[in-house]
Order: structure tokens, then C-alpha cells, then sequence
């Protein structure tokens, strides 16, 4: 229990804010002031929030090297996605809907926590090893476990192998179908915020301060007490099963998933929001997800010349700024007067 | 930091993808989701070299011909990376922003599949030339295709080696992690042995992504003796695949897919290849008429002989031009105007493309001729066979 009271213009003013924000994408979505293309950009963003600040996790507050993230977002996408396509429609494969239609709206973010328990599972992948190794060597169990992950969505047949998977976008009608409302918007927008509230409130409480002690020194940090094999276990399973949960919301989104929207490349873009916002920095992944995504989309109308253009930005970034955006600060670091509106540590 | 210059970029993000584009009126706007840069760059550049050949030849001729008026014709390239998030952005943005009537791709089944939900949602026209999903077009009235399905080449595929080679047996290699690989390895394996008996394919062997030795596969094919082997592979493994089974020692035909057809095989393969046959679009070697005149001008134009992807995408222009010239007029209002070249595309009765004659099934895939080629001993595919559904 904190002994100071929090006054209530810190408590309130980032829920009330979010809230509104929230409420003013629903209302310009939903009067159609904007259009469904920026909705999907905005989808996009939220989606990308989630990947790069659960890999920031491991990658930043963890100092690990985990290039396998996109892994576990295909572990995600597909579960989910096969649980609401069973459940809540009328599918080639899995027959009429097991649950009726009108329930959707409550069943989908189960089916996505689902998805994301599933992930961590499949995180356990990565976890297990870790106890014994670290660094370069890790990086490699990384990219095995998302080969793995891809090779056996191949192999199998019931959902769609190499040719994916779909039907998603009936499990949105059917949402739609009991309230004309933007529900994907709702959806990301939601989930966007408690990933990051749960990282949050995990690296910043005393258990959690165990992970930036294995990124310190990971032998001194087991002398101090810290049990650096459950702390390891906890924090990959955490990492991966909120991008098993952005894997849900992006099957949703596209209304289509295939293996081959999984694999390393998938991984490396998640790595460099990682380390354009700043390794360990909550708001710098979320910065970068946001920038990241407006550049692909802003810069597309040049064609190749946006792969040259990107990467010389990266290049010049790390070059006059090599810690990323952020570094390791957070925003209210940057500007302590937004200390007066919220705590952010 | 200098959170300023930070600032100044994200508000130039924001502004640069919220522009709309300029509506210019009187004008046929078609979008393009094809794929510039990423996996498969070449497919892209065929796709908008094709496009641009035929843009310049309508709007150098004062624009297009509907009812007792000209439209000039402008085309909207969108790149999409190859990767499915994007070619569903790409579709929204050209939906939503540029207004388009229609919209050319994505080629890859990966992007088309996805893309076209999204258009068949926002009741947008679409033509994939290149793309062998069924989901493509299943049960999507707004979506087309140009190119045959594999549940059609599979069967010219074994007809074609029955006769060729008096085939009885037969063995297959396939890339397990390419959807259009696997399906149409599965298609030719149950044709075939519902034609010869089962058991008459006596390899079926698969190798991953990115694999570049099959000699353990090749070995078990070959120790098992067929008649022939089919390799439903992209060229680049199948240059790999041939030479590697010609240095095992095999001597017999291979039989190929319309996935041989670039202009890249012949680089990657040399002697190896010559003499093979493989089904495809439209053979560029010995063709007549309007083909002969398409290929002669792009590769003047362009430098190279044009692959099956400029060819089918030639092709979807011109459908849509063709839907849009038999509805007859334009109203200007998007909406009506989509749904008029849908409509006037599901009810084409005979298209007369570059790539043989068709029309539209119900599901809008194409019911069209595939052709047979030979390697010539010059590199060349030289027209062999037209087999017709």
C-alpha cells in the first residue's frame, strides 16, 4: 500500500484521456468521418504497439536477443482465429457454429486470450532453453522456434497448411450483426492498452525488477536472490503471449492468415521497432510502432525507393542517436511536467 | 533528443497519409496491388510494364472509347510489399482514397486472398491475373481472375504426359511450403492414379523453403523408375532440382507448371532444361496475331520477352476496359460505375486476350485454353499443345 495518496489529477487524467480518445476513434469511425483505410492504419498501429513492446520485454528490459517473435504471433493468429471461425460460424471445415452467432462479441476476447495462452505456451519454446543459455546462442533457439512454429502450420491440413486459413471476417459480421458498431477498433484499442498496462505494472513492480536485474548482470542477480529461471520463465511467456494476442487481433483485421506472414521477416520488422524506440522503453515501442507504421504507409507511394530511404533513416538514427528514440527513458522522463498528470514509474 | 525534429516527422507522417488524392475528373482510374518490392519484384515490374504499355497506346490514341466519349485512363500503382497486411492496405487505400473503378492484383494467392475480402466488402471490382487460390474468388462475386486454376492444369499436366510420353508411372517433387506447389502436386498424384491405378506415382516427395539440395529425394525418385517426373515448382528450384537429377543420372522427361514460365529459367538452367515440356498461360515462342504483336512491342519496349504475368495482367486491363466499353457510359458517381463493371464483367461473353479466348465461370475464374510448351534447343517455349476445359 503506498503510503502517500495518489492526488487524483495523476490517478485519472491517462484513464480519462484514453477513454476519450477511444470514444472520439469510435465516433469518427462510426459517423464515417474517417475511412475504413485510415481504420485500418489505426488497426495496424495498435497491433504493431503490441508486438514490438512485448518483444521490447525480452529484447529491451530483459537484454536477451529473441528474433523469433513473429512465431508467436502466428501461434496466436491461428488459434484464435480457428476457435471463433469453429465457434461462431459456419465453416467448410468445422461445420455449422458450435455457439450461436449473437454470443461472438463475448466470446472473441476470450478466443484471444486464449490465442495468447496458447502462445505462452508455445513461448516455453524459447523459455526452456534460456535457462542455460544466453546471447547469440539464444538468438538461434529464437529463429528455430519460429521455423518450427511456421513448418508445423504447414504440416497442418485442417487449417488450410501452406494455403492459410480463413473465415474471420464472418466472426466480425456476426459482432456486427448484434450491434452496428466498429468492433475491431474497440478491439485493438482495448487490448493495446492492458498489453501495455500489464508490462507495465509488471517491469515496474518488485518481482518484476528482477528482469532488469538479469539484464544488468544475470550471476549477480541470482547472488542477490533473484531467481533468475522463473523470472526468465515469466517474462517470455508474458512477451509471447501478448503478441499471441496481437496475432488474434491481426487474423481478425486481415480476415486472412498464412504461414508464410510469420516467418523471420515478419520477426526483424518487430526488431526494429524495438530498437528504433529504445531498448527497456515502454513509450519509446510504442513511439516506434506508431512511426514505423505511418513511414511504410506514408513513404509506399516511392515504391522501391521507400527500402532505401527507410533504411538510411535507421542507419542515420543509429548513427547520431545509436540507444533508439527513447533510449531507456520513458516519456515522463523527457518531460517531467507530465510527472504532474500521471506517473509513469 | 530533439523531440521538435521528432514531432516535425510524425506530423509529416500523419499529413502525407491523410492527403487524399487529387479526384481529377472524366478520368477511368484503375488501382494496381502489385507487389514493387519484397519477395517476388519481378512479378511486380511485369505487372506495371504491361500496364504502362497499354496506358500510353489508349491515352496516346486520345483515351478510351465508352459510348460517344473518350476517357483517358489513369493507373494507380500501389506496392505491396509482398506481404499480406499490406496488399489489405494497399486495397482499402485505393477503395477508399484514390476512388478507383477497379483494381489489378495482388498476384500472389498469399495477398490475393486477403485483398480480396476486402474488396468484395467494399463491392469494388478486382481482377487478380496471376493468382491459383479457389479462395480467391470463391464465393466472392466481386473478384476475378485471369489465370486458369490448378484443378484444371493438373489434369492437362497428366493427359498431356500420357500421350507425350506413354506414361504409366510417374513420380513428383513439390516445395511443401508453397501452396501452389502442394496443390497442384496433389491434384496431378489423384488424377494420375485415377487414370493409371493407384500406386502408379511412385515417388511423391516434398522439400522446404529454401531448400537447394533435393539430391536425397531425387535419389528415391529415381531408384523407383517412373516414366516421367513432374516438378510443380518456381523455375529457380526446378533449374536446381533438374541438373541435380541429371548428375544421379537421370535420363527421362520432366513435366512442368505454368511456375516455369520466367524469363529467369533459361539463366538459371542452360542446357539442362532444354527438351522438358511444362503447361503455361501462353506460349511467347511461335505465337500469331495479337500475342505476337504484344510480345514484339513489350520487348522492345522493355527489353525482354514478356512471362505469363505481363501477359495475364495485359489481359485484366483489358477486361475491365472491355466491361466498362459494353456497359457503354460512365455516370462519374463511383459506386454505380463498380457495379456496373461487375456486372458487366460477370456477363463478358467472349474475351479475346493475349492469353487465348475466355469468359467468367460463375465463381469469376476463367474458363480458358492452357498451353503446352517445349524448351527448345535455343531457350525458347515453343507452342506444343492447346489442351481446352
Amino acid at each position: 500500500m503506498p503510503t502517500t495518496r495518489i492526488p487524483p489529477r495523476q490517478r485519472l487524467t491517462l484513464p480519462l484521456l484514453l477513454a476519450a480518445l477511444l470514444a472520439g476513434i469510435m465516433a469518427l469511425a462510426y459517423f464515417e468521418v474517417i475511412d475504413l483505410y485510415i481504420q485500418t492504419i489505426i488497426l495496424f498501429i495498435g497491433i504493431n504497439i503490441i508486438i514490438s513492446s512485448s518483444l521490447n520485454l525480452v529484447n529491451g528490459h530483459m537484454g536477451e536477443f529473441s528474433c523469433g517473435h513473429a512465431g508467436f504471433v502466428a501461434v496466436g493468429a491461428y488459434v484464435s482465429s480457428v476457435i471463433t471461425v469453429a465457434l461462431f460460424t459456419s465453416d467448410r471445415v468445422f461445420g455449422p457454429p458450435l455457439l450461436p452467432p449473437q454470443l461472438a462479441p463475448l466470446g472473441f476476447p476470450l478466443a484471444l486470450l486464449a490465442g495468447g495462452a496458447a502462445a505462452a505456451v508455445a513461448g516455453l519454446l524459447v523459455a526452456l532453453p534460456s535457462f542455460r543459455t544466453r546471447g547469440d546462442y539464444l538468438a538461434i533457439i529464437t529463429i528455430a522456434a519460429n521455423y518450427i512454429i511456421i513448418t508445423t502450420v504447414i504440416n497442418i491440413d485442417t487449417i488450410g497448411g501452406a494455403r492459410g486459413f480463413m473465415g474471420m471476417k464472418r466472426v466480425i459480421f456476426a459482432m456486427e450483426e448484434v450491434a452496428e458498431i466498429p468492433w475491431m477498433v474497440l478491439w485493438v484499442f482495448t487490448f493495446t492498452i492492458l498489453s501495455l498496462i500489464a508490462i507495465r505494472r509488471f517491469v515496474s513492480s518488485t518481482y518484476g525488477k528482477g528482469i532488469i536485474a538479469i539484464q544488468q548482470d544475470e550471476v549477480a542477480a541470482e547472488m542477490m536472490g533473484v531467481n533468475t529461471n522463473r523470472i526468465k520463465l515469466v517474462a517470455f511467456m508474458l512477451s509471447s503471449g501478448l503478441a499471441g494476442i496481437a496475432g488474434g487481433l491481426y487474423a481478425h483485421v486481415i480476415g486472412y492468415v498464412n504461414p508464410k506472414s510469420f516467418d523471420i521477416l515478419k520477426s526483424t520488422e518487430a526488431m526494429v521497432m524495438v530498437y528504433l524506440g529504445g531498448m527497456g522503453s515502454i513509450s519509446g515501442a510504442v513511439l516506434s510502432a506508431i512511426l514505423f507504421t505511418l513511414l511504410l504507409e506514408a513513404l509506399r507511394p516511392l515504391q522501391i525507393i521507400k527500402w532505401i530511404v527507410i533504411p538510411l533513416l535507421l542507419i542515420i538514427l543509429m548513427q547520431f542517436r545509436p540507444e533508439g528514440i527513447m533510449g531507456n527513458r520513458e516519456l515522463t522522463d523527457i518531460f517531467p511536467r507530465l510527472k504532474k498528470l500521471h506517473r509513469f514509474k | 533528443m530533439k523531440m521538435r525534429t521528432l514531432a516535425t516527422f510524425l506530423i509529416l507522417a500523419v499529413v502525407l497519409t491523410t492527403v487524399p488524392a487529387a479526384a481529377k475528373d472524366n478520368t477511368i482510374r484503375i488501382g494496381f496491388n502489385i507487389p514493387l518490392t519484397g519477395e517476388i519484384p519481378k512479378v511486380g515490374e511485369a505487372s506495371k510494364f504491361a500496364a504502362e504499355m497499354l496506358k500510353r497506346e489508349i491515352n496516346g490514341a486520345g483515351g478510351l472509347q465508352v459510348g460517344d466519349q473518350r476517357y483517358p485512363l489513369e493507373f494507380i500503382y500501389e506496392d505491396n510489399e509482398s506481404k499480406a497486411e499490406s496488399a489489405v492496405a494497399v486495397a482499402q487505400k485505393l477503395i477508399d482514397r484514390n476512388k478507383v473503378l477497379a483494381i489489378i492484383g495482388p498476384n500472389s494467392s498469399k495477398q490475393a486472398v486477403p485483398a480480396g475480402e476486402i474488396c468484395d466488402i467494399n463491392e469494388t471490382p478486382m481482377i487478380s491475373p496471376w493468382s491459383t487460390n479457389p479462395d480467391t474468388t470463391r464465393d466472392r462475386p466481386w473478384v476475378f481472375r485471369a489465370a486458369f486454376l490448378d484443378p484444371f492444369q493438373g489434369p492437362v499436366a497428366v493427359d498431356f504426359a500420357m500421350a507425350q510420353f506413354g506414361a504409366k508411372t510417374a513420380a513428383v517433387l513439390y516445395a511443401l511450403a508453397n501452396d501452389y506447389s502442394k496443390g497442384l502436386a496433389e491434384i496431378f498424384r489423384d488424377d494420375f492414379e485415377t487414370k493409371n491405378g493407384s500406386g502408379t506415382v511412385l515417388a511423391f516427395e516434398s522439400y522446404g523453403d529454401k531448400d537447394q539440395d533435393f539430391s536425397a529425394q531425387l535419389t528415391r525418385i529415381i531408384a523407383a523408375k517412373p516414366d516421367f517426373i513432374f516438378l510443380p515448382n518456381n523455375y529457380n528450384e526446378v533449374a536446381l532440382a533438374v541438373k541435380q537429377a541429371h548428375d544421379l543420372g537421370w535420363k527421362g522427361p520432366f513435366m512442368g507448371s505454368d511456375a516455369w514460365g520466367s524469363a529467369e529459367l533459361m539463366n538459371l538452367c542452360g542446357d539442362d532444361c532444354k527438351g522438358h515440356y511444362f503447361s503455361t498461360h501462353y506460349a511467347a515462342a511461335g505465337a500469331t496475331g495479337a500475342t505476337r504483336e504484344f510480345i514484339d512491342r513489350y520487348r522492345k519496349t522493355y527489353g525482354y520477352v514478356p512471362d505469363d504475368v505481363a501477359a495475364l495482367t495485359w489481359d485484366a486491363v483489358r477486361l475491365v476496359l472491355a466491361a466498362i466499353q459494353n456497359h457503354g457510359s460512365l455516370t462519374g458517381k463511383v459506386r454505380n460505375d463498380r457495379t456496373a463493371i461487375r456486372d458487366a464483367l460477370a456477363g463478358i461473353p467472349e474475351f479475346d486476350g493475349v492469353t487465348g479466348k475466355m469468359r467468367f465461370n460463375d465463381q469469376g475464374d476463367p474458363i480458358k485454353c492452357a498451353v503446352v510448351v517445349r524448351i527448345s534447343d535455343t531457350g525458347e517455349f515453343v507452342f506444343t499443345k492447346s489442351v481446352c476445359p
